[in-house]
This record gives structure tokens, C-alpha cells and sequence, in this order.
């Protein structure tokens, strides 16, 4: 692990590990909710990619926005929300964050700053962009990140968006997750060049990072956001993640493109969680006891949710042309 | 009342809005110094400056997504898209973002943005600079349409459309910007989903969309004389229709046209005859006739173009031969 900044104390060391249990234990939820077919549709997990949403947004103010992707569970918890609206939204149900209107690809939380998941890959560059673009045009110090894929890397749209936010200085940092598929077909096959080339070709500073570092990704977020809010953005990472699950939870029988050998490498000596983990115990930052204590606290809170929201209601059939259009 | 041209009206319409709400803001090609190709927005950027009147690099769906994530979080931007055929290259960001995203939140969030565009052909700019899309973005729920037929309507609807907390788009007929129209020195509005008539008349009903107005007035002048009483109905926003508008002068007159310059199949003249029929069935005398513009790209040389687009002299043929009886079937 990298080394911590002094100016993180036990609560955010905490905070950070009890996020990132957090979107485990929901993804975990959600594939069982998928599995005994009490979820309605499919829906793609994150787990894997935790120290990716929390290091970057354990760095952003709670008015700070993102926006998320397709994968965006993670992002969702990562940036403040809670298990039971977001359980409700995956089963289609009245109190979900979206009335259950939007379901696990459109999740949307914008008390907390979250502009929405998005099921077009690359599909929220613009809008993030938009979002940079506001806060500069009303003078406040808002930063926005959009989360993409690797795979979202090819998409028009990004190199338009970026070359504007480059001319116009706005405050938005790219976040590009790179888990080394796009769909079912590796990164290599579908990117030429580098990543990271393609943002300085437009001037904008790049970094890539470990993504499964949580305090790594989270020190560099830090730095970018601080420069954005000082008019000195965009700024572009590269944070290399890895997968557990397939493209989505039907994606079982994957060994045509990618061995079991690799996925247990990655679960078995990468692992985001265990990693930090083993630096908390290491630092003397919290014991094994705090910590299998604080993970059974949020198995229970993410059961209690799950069964809230089995029992919830639907939303009633008089809702389905309400919201087509704002008053 | 004092005449001035739909450019300057349009061009009122928004002065007007951006001194009234600091929020609203300009995006697109050439829309500062250069004011538009059509010079719709000249003087604007010296009045708000270039943080309001954003000249963008040639990407259209790259602004348009600007312009959605801004909406999104406390502006109003208005998006000038340069010709309506560019239409095809925003629809995921119009369509797929825009549309749905008030829905899709459950009505957490609005995205309150104008899509400027034009329609219209007979400009001898060939097939990817002439095509009426309103129809195209008319099928996609969460999207209003405002179609103005004059300078007086182009000003009202589009105060309208940016005070509105939707996603609206204008379409404006590049051949009209110079016509001129009394326009009101005072402040006013015109609400979406309020039919305007026209005139009044007995024997048939015409509906016209944006300059075909103009096309049912010119036809209904030639009726008048060979004593067919003509009513012209302009819908003025297709997204919301007033449908009960149609449907009452259906219903006194027996007999419809509708004359829009959108592609004959599938498009607006289709929609509102099938709402005519299904609503107001017993009270026809004709079946519901449409007049759009020809199933063809459009074309370039004058001798062609021309012949593609509904003309005042067809809409009243068909109009006569509608009032005495003959069974018409549509080209």
C-alpha cells in the first residue's frame, strides 16, 4: 500500500474500508437476488473495482458530482447512498431511488451528487462535461468525475467532450476503470495505442494508477480534485482494476476469454479489500475483531435492506406515465 | 403593430430570456461573433459575452452532451444545432439522455434545455441540409415540439420552450427567417398544446405545420373565391398536441387536410388523420387526407426539389375535390 497522508486520521482509514466492504456485501446481495430469480432483469457487478469508487469519492464533497456507468453499484454506495432505496430500485419497487423507474442500470441519487448510472457505454461524458461546465458558468467550486469503462474508450463522444473541456479549462476529472475487458473481448483487442495518450493529446494531464490501492487512488484524487477546484482542470486517470464477476451476472461460462487462473490471481492477490485490510491490522489502525465486526454489522444492515425491499411495494399501475414530463 | 422578421424575433426571444434569467446560456457552431449562418443570434455575444454565447468546435453530439449535463445541474441552455438533418447525429444524447432522464430518475431530475434547429427545403441545399426531422424526435416520449409559423409565434413559443422544465426542440423554417410579422412590443407568451385557428370556416378543415400554415392560408384564399369556406388550424407544438382543437373543427367541418413538410409516411400527417378518425369518425364526410413532402431524399436540382413539397395549389385540389364528393385516394 502506499503511504497514507498525514492528514487522514482512524475515521477516514475506517470510512474507506467500511465503503468498500459495503459494495461487496451489496454485490454479493444482488447476485443472490439474481441467482434465485427474485430480481427482475440482469445487472453487472463491481465487485472487484471497490478501491476505484471509494478511493475517488471519499475524496469529493458530498455536492461534488459524478457520473456513473452501467457497472455502477459501486459508484452508487461510494458516494453516500443507502442499501434500502437502492435494493428497492433493483427490484422494480415504489420506494427505490427512482420509484423503480430506473433499475440497477439507471440508479440515480442526486441528494448525494450522483447524476445517474448510465446504460449507453460512454453515454455520460457529455453530461458530465455539461456538469463541469455548469459549475464553472455559476462560479462554484464543484468538481465533477465521470466514471467510464475501458471499454467506453473507444466511443466518439469522449474525445469530443474532453477536447471542449480541455479549451474551456472546465473542473472534471475522467476516471477511466480499466478491468481489462470490454464486454467479452480484451482491452488490447479493442485499444490502440494508450489510454492515457489519447487525453494528452488533448493537453490534458493523465495518470495511471493501481486501482486496487484504495489510499493510492484516493491521494491522487485528492490532488486533482484540490487543482480542479483552482481552475486547473480537466484531469484524466487510468485506474487498473480487474472484474470478478463477467460482463454481467448471466456472463458465467466465460473461460473463452479469460482463464480461471487469472480471476483467482487477481480474488486471491489483489483483492482491494484484503489488501487495505491487512495494512489497517499492520498499522495498528483497527484489529481483525473491529474489523470481522464491522463487515457483520453491514452483512446485517444489507440483509435487513434486502428483505425491506422484497416485501415493499410496487409502484402503483396509475405511476407508469407519471414523471414523462417535469411541471 | 410593429413588423419584424422571425430571425429578429427569435433573436428578441432570447435576449429577452437571458436578461431575465442569468442561468440561460447559448451552445453551438459559430453562434457568437459569427451569429448563426443564418445571423439569427448577431449582437448577442456583445450584449452577454462568450461565457453565455459558447461557440463549441463542429461536434454536435459532443455540445449536445454539454448541454444535457448542464440542464441537468441548474442551467438553461439553449443548443443551436445548425441545420435540423445534424438531428441524426445528437439522437443519443437528445433521445436516449435527454428524454428520459426526468422519467428514468423517477422525477428527481430535469433537464429544462432548447434544441434550436431548422426544417424545411426548397432551398436548393440537397438532401443532407434540407430534411423536416420533426417527426423523428416527435415519436420519442419526453421531448416537446414547437413548431413556429410566423415571427409572432417564433417569439412566444420560444420564451416558452426555455422557461419550460423539459427538453424542448424548436424547429425553425430556414426559408421564413426573413419574413416579417407584427410582434407586439410588450412582453408575451404563447403556452405549448394551444392550437391556433386561423380563420374560421364551414366546409373543410386544413391543419398546417410551420410555413405550411402559410401554404393553407394561400389555398384556403383560392377556396374562398370559388365559395368553399375554408378553416386553418396551426397546431403551433405537434408535443403537446390539441387534439380537442382538431377534433371540434373535424367534427363542424366534416372534411381534413393536414399539410406538414415532414416525409408523407409516418410522420405528423399520419398521426393526426389516425386521431382524427378514431375520434371523430361518424362526424367525417371524406376520409382524413395528408399532405407531407415526397418519400424521397430531397433533391437537388430546382426542377425536382420543387415538386417534392406540398404547394398551395395541391392543397386546394385536393380541398375541392374533397367538398365535392370524389373519392380521393392519397399519392
Amino acid at each position: 500500500m502506499s503511504a497514507a497522508k498525514k492528514t487522514h486520521n482512524t475515521e477516514d482509514f475506517l470510512q474507506m474500508y467500511r465503503q468498500m466492504a459495503r459494495i461487496r456485501t451489496f454485490e454479493d446481495n444482488a447476485n443472490q437476488l439474481y441467482l434465485s430469480a427474485k430480481m427482475p432483469g440482469l445487472t453487472h457487478m463491481y465487485s472487484g473495482e471497490e478501491a476505484v469508487a471509494v478511493g475517488i469519492c471519499e475524496a469529493l464533497r458530498m455536492t461534488d458530482k459524478i457520473t456513473s456507468t452501467h457497472r455502477g453499484h459501486g459508484h452508487c454506495v461510494a458516494k453516500g447512498a443507502d442499501f434500502k432505496e437502492m435494493f428497492c430500485e433493483l427490484l422494480g419497487k415504489e420506494e427505490g431511488y427512482c420509484r423503480g423507474k430506473g433499475g440497477s442500470m439507471h440508479i440515480a441519487d442526486q441528494s448525494n451528487g450522483n447524476l445517474g448510472a448510465n446504460a449507453i457505454v460512454g453515454g455520460s461524458m457529455g453530461i458530465a462535461t455539461g456538469s463541469a461546465f455548469t459549475a464553472k458558468m455559476l462560479g462554484k467550486d464543484d468538481v465533477t468525475v465521470c466514471f467510464f469503462g475501458d471499454g467506453a474508450t473507444a466511443q466518439g463522444l469522449m474525445y469530443e467532450v474532453m477536447n471542449m473541456a480541455a479549451l474551456w479549462s472546465l473542473p472534471v476529472i475522467y476516471a477511466c476503470e480499466n478491468n481489462g475487458y470490454s464486454e467479452y473481448t480484451r482491452t488490447e483487442e479493442i485499444a490502440a495505442g494508450s489510454i492515457l495518450g489519447r487525453a494528452q493529446a488533448f493537453g490534458i494531464e493523465a495518470h495511471q494508477v493501481d486501482g486496487q490501492d484504495v489510499l493510492a487512488v484516493n491521494a491522487l484524487t485528492e490532488k486533482l480534485v484540490d487543482r480542479c477546484r483552482k481552475g486547473e482542470g480537466p484531469f484524466f486517470m487510468e485506474l487498473m482494476t480487474y472484474r470478478y464477476h463477467g460482463h454481467h451476472v448471466g456472463d458465467i461460462n466465460r473461460e473463452y476469454y479469460r482463464s480461471k487462473q487469472e480471476e483467482r490471481d487477481w480474488k486471491e492477490n489483489r483483492d482491494p479489500i484484503i489488501r487495505f485490510r491487512s495494512w489497517l491490522v499492520a498499522e495498528g489502525i483497527a484489529t481483525e475483531a473491529e474489523l470481522d465486526s464491522l463487515n457483520a454489522d453491514i452483512r446485517a444492515d444489507a440483509s435487513a435492506a434486502v428483505e425491506y425491499a422484497l416485501q415493499a411495494k410496487y409502484p402503483d399501475v396509475s405511476e407508469v406515465d407519471m414523471h414523462v414530463y417535469a411541471a | 403593430m410593429r413588423k419584424i422578421t422571425l430571425s429578429q424575433a427569435v433573436n428578441e426571444a432570447l435576449a429577452e430570456e437571458m436578461r431575465r434569467d442569468p442561468t440561460v446560456f447559448i451552445i453551438g457552431e459559430d453562434v457568437a461573433e459569427a451569429g448563426t449562418p443564418f445571423k439569427v443570434l448577431s449582437g448577442l455575444v456583445e450584449e452577454f459575452g462568450t461565457q453565455r454565447v459558447v461557440d463549441t468546435p463542429i461536434a454536435e453530439p459532443g455540445f449536445m452532451g454539454i448541454a444535457v449535463g448542464a440542464a441537468m445541474t441548474g442551467t438553461r441552455p439553449v443548443v443551436d444545432l445548425m441545420f435540423g438533418d445534424f438531428l441524426f447525429l445528437v439522437m443519443d444524447q437528445l433521445c436516449n439522455q435527454a428524454a428520459k432522464t426526468h422519467y428514468m430518475s423517477g422525477g428527481k431530475l430535469n433537464v429544462p434545455l432548447v434544441l434550436r434547429t431548422n426544417m424545411g427545403a426548397t432551398r436548393r441545399s440537397a438532401a443532407q441540409h434540407s430534411q423536416s426531422l420533426h417527426a423523428l424526435v416527435a415519436h420519442v416520449p419526453g421531448l416537446k415540439i414547437a413548431m413556429p409559423s410566423s415571427a409572432y409565434e417564433a417569439k412566444g413559443l420560444m420564451k416558452t420552450a426555455i422557461r419550460d422544465n423539459n427538453p424542448v426542440v424548436i424547429f425553425e423554417d430556414k426559408l421564413m427567417y426573413n419574413d416579417k410579422a407584427g410582434v407586439p412590443e410588450e412582453e408575451y407568451l404563447i403556452p405549448f398544446g394551444q392550437a391556433n385557428v386561423l380563420q374560421e370556416g364551414v366546409d373543410i378543415t386544413l391543419i398546417g405545420t410551420s410555413s405550411m400554415v402559410q401554404v393553407c392560408q394561400a389555398a384556403a384564399e383560392v377556396l374562398a373565391k370559388e365559395g368553399i369556406s375554408a378553416e386553418v388550424i396551426d397546431p403551433r407544438t405537434i408535443v403537446p398536441l390539441d387534439e380537442e382543437t382538431l377534433l371540434k373543427s373535424a367534427k363542424k367541418t366534416s372534411r381534413v387536410i393536414i399539410v406538414d413538410e415532414g416525409h408523407q409516411s409516418y410522420g405528423v400527417t399520419g398521426e393526426i388523420a389516425s386521431r382524427i378518425n378514431e375520434k371523430a369518425f361518424y362526424h367525417l364526410d371524406a376520409p382524413v387526407l395528408r399532405l407531407g413532402a415526397m418519400d424521397v431524399p430531397v433533391p437537388f436540382s430546382p426542377a425536382l426539389e420543387d415538386i417534392t413539397v406540398p404547394t398551395p395549389e395541391r392543397v386546394a385540389d385536393q380541398a375541392r375535390r374533397l367538398v365535392r364528393g370524389e373519392l380521393i385516394h392519397a399519392a
